[in-house]
């Protein structure tokens, strides 16, 4: 028996599948051997989120460390490398709570929901050339709808639990969500206007110029609102520990609360590799034919190091200034970067809507002249507020002296 | 105190309310909490994300120390007073001592009140420390904390190489210290400084002006100088709303006299600038040190009164200072024996504590635990 993938088949582009499929094909039925190879493709995909998951806490924590004047995990293998897997053991063997009063279906779906929208995430993103699991041909509308269901997990998690903590933490994550979401739909509009496709495979390829320097602005709205529906410092409301301990999810423990981790820290990776994919050329690189997946995986380090950078170094907004932030600041950004670029395509194109490379240089200046010139008009028209004119206390007098000004008496 | 709310009852809206009306939600914050520094209870009606109404309870850490001391000797109080205010303990076992000196009327030696100088100012600028430590972390910031703290080990250290602890010393004598510093006391304190003043301005250049960080803060938990003044709000609490009062300038005890500091004061009495008071305090703090450094003279730092029992005769004394929070007072009625008649202390955290209320009303929920973190309380202190 030989079973060959069709060529209209969505899975025939990719040669791993492919391959299992026909080795499979060999000896088993031809239905069978496509869930299996199915099934070896999930697999993989499950794996290297959940690995790089784990590869990402422990960079994180050793980076953070770093940056803290601290030395971070060290323990249990080289340079604590295994110390996510200590953790996860931990957590696996720890007694798993339902609280009284949880709506006990949601809870335990919630972390399961999170983690599948994390490595659902991944499915669209192309490793290297023609290594995309699915090549979507709209693998940008994909990825939205896909982060959009994190907002349902969480909102099912922080109502499900029965704490009024959950709970809040559970409406600013959700109102967080689907406010940054209106930015950053409008900037990977620009995206898809310059590439002229909605595939991530056929945005790759259009970056002959990295999307990082044609549209400046657009790179600039997509990391802030990818960190803030990914629940990252300055955005961390939804799980501010200082207010609300952590948040929507309080109540977990056990492998749910594992689960919940690894979400989180896989978004991260996922949303570097879409952000690698959409803004830093993806795969692409010298040698890509051979070392394309070398790139992208560097490209996903340097994104996830920023987020890291952040973490380190911001405070934390207040929910207001964060809805103030996206309305009033990402907003007219991504308005402004969805302009220009749709001017600048109109009037570059050729005959056929083609861009060509020295078109997408035009628009790099432009467009960095663009963003040099809207960041700090549109920073210093939300900073009014909070830069008053003196900043500088301190004052030498007479002790006692104001006291009597104000009312008072010295004894 | 109010009465304790039943969060099953209180909680509840019972009928749907109108289309724009407030629907009141009670949200229980503490005494296991991470952000309300120690066992602070707080319990908050709140509309969405704003608080309607706060009620503070307090009393969770309350060990009877007042009481304690009627039972104890006067040289075995100091290791209570240790531990009122234990990120201060230094502080606190001055103004201890100085109660009872003054009932007494000893003269402390020239270099024992140098070496108290040095070592409190030291222990405000290690309490400050954790104040920016703490507030960077209600903020939300998690790695000026690590710098504060590194800061404060490097106090700590040294303490630990003076009194043998770092933490509850145990130090402070009447009429004296226990006994006189290690011998090259002098150096490490001079080595110490430039590196504090290295942290203190690390953490500093880190947070204070920082954007997000002015955001959270200014304009938030704003009290105006009249009320501050008749909640009794003492120290960087009282500075930040722009008077100008410091018991170690207003009414010199000690040997503060004798240096040349600023008082920093604040302009709007709101979360930042007591913040940024307290960061400017720890700069004072250091000029305090290096001028007692140069003056401290040699001699003997031994109490006149040796290690006989102390009975101070009969009557009643008021001392106080200024703490790292505040005011410190201790007012201490003596009947003759070795033991107190009554001892009762004004601690700052609580007198500061007690405008909380007052300061939360109409705030943010994210608000809350920065006006808590910017007034400094110390539980041990409040509930003594």
């Amino acid at each position: 028996m030989n079973c060959v993938l069709a060529e209209d088949n969505i899975l025939h582009g990719t040669p791993l599948l492919r391959w299992v499929y026909e080795l499979a094909g060999l000896f088993l039925p031809c239905w069978l051997s496509y869930f299996i190879a199915g099934f070896v493709i999930m697999f993989i995909l499950v794996n290297a989120v959940l690995l790089g998951a784990a590869v990402f806490v422990w960079t994180e924590r050793r980076l953070v460390g770093r940056l803290q004047n601290r030395v971070g995990p060290n323990r249990w293998g080289p340079f604590g490398m295994f110390q996510p897997i200590a953790d996860l053991l931990k957590l696996i063997v720890k007694e798993d709570l339902i609280p009284q009063g949880a709506d006990k279906i949601a809870f335990v779906a919630a972390p399961i929901i999170m983690v599948a929208t994390a490595i659902l995430m991944l499915a669209v993103v192309p490793f290297a050339k023609n290594t995309a699991l699915a090549d979507l041909n709209v693998g940008v509308l994909y990825v939205l709808a896909v982060t959009s269901l994190t907002s349902v997990a969480i909102l099912m998690a922080g109502w499900s639990s029965n704490n009024r903590y959950a709970l809040f933490g559970a409406a600013r994550g959700v109102a967080v969500l689907i406010s940054y979401e209106v930015p950053v739909v409008l900037c990977l509009l620009g995206v898809v206007i310059v590439a002229g496709s909605m595939s991530l495979a056929d945005v790759v390829t259009a970056q002959a110029v990295p999307f990082i320097l044609v549209q400046p602005l657009a790179m600039f709205v997509f990391v802030a609102g990818t960190s803030a529906e990914l629940n990252r410092t300055p955005f961390d409301v939804a799980e501010a520990e200082s207010e609300l301990i952590a948040g929507y999810h309080i109540e977990y423990s056990g492998i749910k609360f594992g689960l919940i981790q690894a979400a989180e820290f896989g978004g991260v990776v996922t949303a570097s590799a879409v952000i690698a994919t959409l803004f830093l050329s993806g795969w692409a690189g010298p040698a890509s034919n051979y070392i394309g997946w070398l790139w992208l995986l560097i490209k996903i380090g340097v994104v996830a190091f920023l987020f890291i950078w952040i973490r380190a170094t911001f405070p934390r907004l207040r929910i207001d200034q964060i809805m103030a932030f996206a309305w009033k600041f990402l907003m007219p950004l991504s308005f402004i970067n969805l302009m220009a670029v749709s001017l600048e395509v109109y009037f570059l194109r050729d005959s056929s809507g083609a861009l060509t490379t020295t078109d997408l240089w035009i628009m790099t200046v432009i467009n960095l002249v663009v963003f040099a010139v809207c960041i700090p008009l549109f920073g210093s028209l939300i900073r009014d507020k909070v830069r008053p004119a003196q900043l500088q206390p301190t004052a030498r007098a007479t002790p006692g002296a104001t006291v009597q000004q104000a009312g008072g008496e010295v004894t | 105190m109010g009465e304790l709310v039943s969060q099953e009852t209180a909680g509840s809206v019972g009928d749907v309310p109108e289309r724009g009306e407030p629907v009141e939600m009670l949200l229980n914050m503490g005494p296991q909490h991470p952000s309300t520094h120690g066992v602070f209870r707080l319990v908050l009606w709140v509309d969405g994300e704003k608080v309607i109404r706060a009620e503070p309870h307090i009393g969770y850490l309350h060990r009877g120390s007042e009481k304690l001391c009627e039972g104890e000797q006067y040289h075995q109080i100091i290791t209570l007073f240790d531990r009122l205010d234990y990120v201060a303990n230094f502080n606190n076992e001055l103004v201890y001592c100085q109660a009872v000196e003054k009932l007494m009327g000893l003269v402390v030696p020239e270099r024992a009140e140098y070496v108290r100088v040095i070592l409190c100012e030291l222990n405000r600028i290690a309490s400050h420390l954790l104040f920016v430590a703490t507030m960077g972390l209600d903020a939300g910031a998690m790695t000026p904390s690590m710098f504060c703290f590194r800061g404060r080990e490097r106090v700590q250290t040294l303490f630990e190489a003076v009194s043998g602890a770092r933490m509850m010393h145990n130090y402070f004598r009447i009429g004296g210290i226990k006994e006189d510093l290690p011998d090259n006391f002098e150096q490490l304190v001079a080595d110490l400084l430039p590196l504090l003043r290295e942290d203190v301005g690390e953490s500093d250049r880190l947070l204070t002006f920082n954007e997000i960080f002015l955001a959270r803060l200014k304009d938030v938990g704003v009290i105006s100088t009249e009320d501050a003044l008749d909640f009794g709000l003492t120290g960087p609490c009282l500075r930040a709303c722009g008077i100008e009062y410091d018991v170690r300038k207003a009414e010199p005890y000690s040997i503060y006299d004798r240096f040349d500091f600023d008082i920093p004061v604040g302009l709007d009495g709101d979360c930042w600038d007591r913040h940024y008071v307290r960061v400017q305090e720890m700069y004072e703090s250091l000029r305090i040190i290096e001028q007692a450094l140069d003056q401290m003279p040699s001699g003997d730092v031994a109490s006149s009164l040796g290690r006989r029992l102390i009975r101070p005769p009969e009557g009643e004394v008021y001392a106080r200072a200024e703490n790292p929070r505040g005011e410190i007072g201790v007012y201490l009625v003596s009947d003759g024996t070795d033991k107190p008649h009554r001892v009762k202390v004004r601690p700052p955290s609580f007198c500061n504590l007690s405008a909380i209320e007052h300061m939360l009303k109409d705030s943010w929920i994210a608000d809350v635990v920065v006006i808590l973190g910017s007034l400094d309380i110390v539980l041990g202190e409040v509930d003594r």
